[in-house]
């Protein structure tokens, strides 16, 4: 059970780009996009995790805090490249739950 | 459903499968409108070939020209020989006295401001009340705040925050656009809503410069392009020998 008042959120990536991208340069990539926006302190605050990743598909879903979505959304629009090769990641999805968030997507 | 409009988007012309690749982009993100910046001297044919391009993809092409003046005579000269032949004008205001000028006058519907230095960038409160006057809106490119890293960055944030701001205070119209010149620089609707954050942009009037603000500036210019418009408030309803005479 979460403890009262700790709500997330769920986002759909995909990522678009020439070559695949690892799961650790993905995490990676969010968490320096995410510093350099927002310095450590915001970054502490978005409780940010790469949940699953499917690099056949390019495929991602990450969760964060409610009251970061804002800052997540533009952590991860602000990407454009990851290990130097130009990417674009494209938010799909948002939701309040994992598995609403799968459902969405598999309609 | 709301409409979105990206009205700057840089494919190169002269690529045809580049422009298709950018439109079709745009089209998947949930674009419906996409305004592309167009050499003065283009054909006809070549706007056609466009118009098919873009038609194709289900997204509606506005055209646009994009004046670099470096005087406010030269812009006055400009506006004469184009206001007629593009849907949309923007003025890249490169000097405060062309600034000025392209604010207070009617025929600019884009004020944009270079984002290479803080000095380039002239949207004080005079230039957002003269704008606000001549219904001219600001233009704000979300392409620099993605391209651009460090120190660069940060400037260009800060001075953005204080353009928002002083456009939301004068009641100046914002109107946000990619500026994307790849695929890679092009995002959403709402990852642009989200990135305008950055610059305590509301998501409301961010989702509003993307879709409101761009569909009835396109609305009002094409109406006024119509050989039926006559004056603000004045169109040619019917014509003929049935009209009675006074």
């Amino acid at each position: 059970m979460l403890p009262k008042g700790v709500r997330r959120r769920y986002l759909a990536l995909k990522i678009t780009g020439e070559q695949s991208v690892s799961r650790e340069d993905l995490l990676n990539t969010l968490w320096d996009s995410t510093i350099q926006l927002f310095g450590e302190y915001g970054a502490s605050q978005t409780d940010l995790r790469l949940t699953r990743y499917d690099s056949e598909g390019n495929h991602a879903i990450i969760r964060c805090s409610h009251k970061t979505l804002e800052m997540t959304k533009a952590a991860v629009a602000s990407i454009t490249e990851i290990d130097g090769r130009p990417v674009a990641i494209h938010i799909q999805r948002v939701s309040g739950t994992l598995k609403a968030l799968l459902k969405q997507r598999r309609t | 459903m709301r409409k979105f409009a990206d009205l700057h988007l840089c494919p190169s012309i002269e690529n045809p499968s580049h422009v298709e690749g950018m439109v079709r982009k745009a089209f998947e993100l949930g674009y419906r409108m996409v305004a592309i910046p167009l050499s003065s001297n283009i054909t006809r044919d070549k706007i056609s070939q466009l118009r098919k391009t873009c038609s194709d993809a289900n997204v509606n092409l506005v055209t646009r020209v994009d004046l670099t003046p470096k005087t406010s005579k030269e812009l006055l000269h400009s506006l004469r020989r184009f206001r007629r032949r593009f849907e949309i004008i923007s003025v890249v205001c490169r000097s405060k006295s062309v600034a000025r000028q392209a604010a207070k006058d009617r025929r600019v519907d884009l004020l944009t401001f270079p984002f290479t230095g803080r000095r380039t960038r002239f949207f004080d409160r005079a230039e957002a009340e003269l704008a606000s006057s001549a219904l001219a809106s600001l233009e704000i490119e979300m392409a620099p705040l993605l391209s651009l890293k460090g120190f660069a960055r940060i400037r260009l944030i800060s001075s953005l925050r204080r353009e928002a701001a002083i456009a939301e205070k004068s009641g100046v119209p914002v109107v946000l656009s990619s500026g994307a010149t790849e695929t890679y620089l092009m995002r959403g609707p709402r990852e642009h809503a989200a990135l305008a954050g950055l610059f305590d942009m509301v998501a409301a009037a961010a989702l509003n410069a993307l879709s409101e603000t761009p569909l009835s500036l396109v609305e009002r210019n094409r109406e006024k392009l119509s050989p039926r418009y006559v004056a603000p408030g004045v169109r040619v309803v019917k014509e003929g020998d049935c009209c009675p005479r006074a």
